[in-house]
């Protein structure tokens, strides 16, 4: 396929292989912020054509890994509602809440449909006057203006039975949020190439002046992911700490205006509580003033909703970069896709499932 | 969660751009994506689809350039 196939090209893969063993002098942690990236960069087993110096850690950008049990358990008790039609993608169907996941749910007689695009739930409300159509609104910005042009739509066509139940996060504060932490050991960033289709990088610009970290926004197929570290390494070894685009055929600057516009006129920033780091400040989207009819939180009585602590899944501390899958003892053994612990098994992006759907058992730089 | 993947835009439907949209080929397999966030996308212009929303034109002087500055070997990997 156009814009895929050329990107997968071997020849290519391999010269830029050797320009980053001929570039590299000492040892460099880096992380790739997308989930896609990481699928990508484990799928094609470039984490191990990098030279030994080059260690890739796995970053927070998976919507399904990152969105806490509490809102999973909210999502659950909406979902369970005779009323209630429940739509989602259909990743979030398996992630464990404190008790059960959505799939569960469905399997015992819930109405939760799997939607391709949010937008498919304007028709849902309209054939289903009598029920209470409820999206779960999760996503990075990259699905924030999908979500943003449904909310809008909804009030626009007068949809009184269908609402959002909001969990949208957003990439740089979770960004600054692993930069300061202690255990930080992250160099380095491949950054977000479809959250900055839509948002552009101007906010990426102070947060690599500051932390003093190079930031290269980067695509999904392995030429982009090898040039992106490339590009990385190469301001490390220099000394730099810039945002390059190394995504230019989709991303600019100031992203895409009109998804910009859309996200403003629906959505405002807001705390927001991570699986695995807690509450990051303006770490989230939430409904402006004017779609309360349209918020599920205020449309449902979600008091009652109460989450059992973490189990013994790592998944949190993955995210953050702070552990790989197979540092989990669950990994592979009472954990692994067909029966998850924790949604980095579950997620098409999630790296517990990347590395145990492409054989990464172990960590083969140990001896 | 945030995959999106290119396809070739076939045929325009409608023109009011709210809710303007667009049959697009993702390799053969052919799904109407809504192109209210990319108003300038015509019929034939390669487009970038998430979650079943446009969300850019695919630049293809940029594409190509990445390619032959890789492919160049007396530039090669600048």
């Amino acid at each position: 396929m156009k814009y895929l196939d050329e990107y997968r090209d071997a020849g290519l893969s391999r010269k830029l292989l050797d320009g980053i063993r001929s570039l590299v002098t000492r040892p460099w942690v880096l992380m790739e912020v997308c989930g896609g990236q990481t699928h990508g960069i484990v799928r094609h087993g470039i984490d191990q054509l990098l030279p030994p110096e080059v260690e890739l850690v796995h970053g927070p950008g998976c919507p399904v890994c990152v969105t806490p049990v509490r809102m999973i358990d909210r999502a659950h008790a909406i979902a369970g509602r005779s009323d209630v039609i429940f739509c989602s993608f259909g990743d979030m169907l398996r992630v464990p809440g404190s008790e059960s996941d959505l799939l569960t749910l469905k399997s015992r007689g819930a109405a939760i449909r799997v939607v391709y695009s949010p937008l498919d739930c304007l028709r849902i409300a309209r054939e289903n006057p009598e029920r209470e159509v409820v999206f779960f609104a999760i996503g990075f910005e990259t699905t924030a203006p999908a979500n943003a042009i449904l909310a809008w739509q909804a009030r626009e066509q007068g949809l009184t039975n269908l609402s959002l139940l909001v969990a949208h996060v957003r990439v740089p504060p979770a960004m600054v949020s692993i930069l300061e932490s202690p255990d930080n050991r992250v160099q380095g960033f491949l950054g977000p190439g479809h959250v900055c289709t839509v948002v552009g990088y101007e906010e990426y610009e102070p947060l690599a002046a500051r932390h003093r970290v190079p930031v290269v926004i980067t695509g999904f197929e392995p030429v982009d992911l090898l040039q992106g570290i490339l590009l990385v390494l190469r301001q490390l070894e220099e000394g730099r700490s810039e945002v390059e685009n190394q995504y230019p055929r989709v991303v600019r600057r100031e992203g895409n205006i009109v998804a910009r516009q859309w996200i403003d006129r629906v959505f405002e920033e807001c705390d927001r509580e991570w699986r695995g780091a807690g509450w990051i400040a303006g770490s989230g989207y939430r409904l402006r003033p004017g779609f309360e009819a349209h918020d599920a939180e205020k449309r449902f009585d979600l008091s009652g909703v109460i989450s059992a602590a973490p189990g013994p899944c790592l998944s949190g501390q993955i995210l953050q970069g702070a552990k790989k899958p197979h540092d989990c003892p669950a990994f592979g053994h009472a954990c692994t896709p067909e029966h998850p612990l924790g949604p980095t098994m579950v997620s098409s992006e999630g790296a517990c499932a990347a590395y145990y759907l492409c054989g990464r058992h172990r960590d083969s730089r140990r001896p | 969660m945030c995959l999106a993947i290119p396809g070739r835009i076939l045929e325009i439907r409608g023109t009011d751009p709210l809710s303007r949209t667009g049959l697009v080929s993702f390799g053969g397999a052919v799904k109407e994506i809504h192109l209210v966030c990319t108003p300038g996308a015509r019929a034939l212009d390669y487009i970038l689809v998430h979650a079943g929303l446009s969300l850019a034109v695919i630049d293809p002087a940029e594409a190509s350039r990445l390619l032959e500055t890789l492919g160049s070997p007396e530039q090669e990997h600048d």
